[in-house]
């Protein structure tokens, strides 16, 4: 393959940057949640 | 007559879509499918584009960015027009999950035209022997770049939130006009980027054995994108619920 640097590096940053964006869309859901929860704990156990 | 009707369909339509339960009902059936079928789609887009499809008579095997280089510029523009209608509904209909939209649209979008700008330079190296001129194609979409930054600034800006989302989203509806300016630049002007090879109307002006593989990509990338931001969209949301439901026992904490 000529100029294969390039067409890897072309590929890693595309195929790495929607992955890495949906990773942290996911923790972040996630880490809300958490929150959420954690505050309805707190109000059932008042 | 005609107008008002219009206008009052249009905003019920617009309140029903966006009521943020609804939206959280919905998207949550929907994430599974967009990065279901987006993933799968994009494997066999890259899959075919590195291993399957000739090399190209003139530029050898560096056409391969292309599958991957083009879905992103559309997609640049595309969350471009989307953080728009967003910015458009939350002036008009003043709707807050087209505020919190609009602020999960441009950090992906910004994104997203980043790595446009990162592969077109990784193609442009070979090809044409620079990594970056400053022509009517490529400057438009450092603009878009450089506008999307500017909503992300603009809406932290302000200690009140309604005044930054209110000044991003005019911002963000004065940027429109670089929209058309990047779809034709290469028409405009005489730029060292190609023209459009692939258009709604004509057939590619690819051949169709380097062709296939793109749109599999151009689908699953914009999948992948709606997946995201859906997803940071629901992130948001459920910030918002615990902001007001802390905010509430503070205040009833503060009463008692």
């Amino acid at each position: 393959m000529t100029h294969a640097p390039f067409i890897i590096a072309a590929y890693v940053i595309a195929l790495g940057t929607p992955l890495a964006l949906t990773v942290l869309a996911f923790t972040r859901r996630a880490a809300a949640r958490r929150v959420l929860k954690g505050i309805d704990n707190g109000k059932a156990a008042r | 007559m005609i107008l008002t009707a219009t206008y009052a369909r249009l905003s019920g339509a617009t309140n029903r879509l966006a009521s943020p339960t609804r939206f959280m009902r919905y998207s949550a059936r929907l994430l599974p499918w967009l990065f279901g079928v987006g993933v799968l789609l994009t494997a066999i887009g890259v899959g075919g584009g590195l291993f399957i499809t000739p090399p190209d008579y003139q530029q050898g095997d560096t056409v391969r960015i292309m599958y991957v280089h083009v879905p992103f510029a559309w997609l640049a523009s595309l969350g471009y027009a989307w953080l728009a209608a967003c910015s458009f509904v939350s002036l008009v209909w003043r709707h807050p999950l087209a505020d919190l939209a609009a602020a999960e649209i441009s950090p992906v979008g910004a994104a997203f035209t980043a790595v446009c700008l990162a592969t077109g330079s990784l193609w442009g190296k070979p090809t044409w022997g620079t990594w970056w001129v400053w022509d009517a194609r490529l400057t438009s979409v450092f603009i878009l770049l450089v506008l999307y930054i500017g909503h992300i600034v603009l809406l932290r800006a302000y200690d009140d939130d309604t005044r930054g989302q209110r000044t991003a989203a005019i911002f963000a509806l004065i940027g429109v006009v670089n929209l058309p300016i990047i779809k034709f630049s290469v028409d405009w002007w005489n730029t060292l980027h190609q023209p459009a090879s692939i258009t709604l109307t004509g057939a590619p002006t690819i051949a169709m054995s380097i062709f296939w593989p793109l749109p599999f990509t151009a689908i699953g990338f914009t999948l992948i994108f709606f997946g995201i931001v859906f997803c940071r969209l629901q992130a948001a949301i459920l910030e918002r619920q615990a902001r007001n439901q802390l905010a509430a026992r503070l205040f009833a904490s503060a009463e008692g």
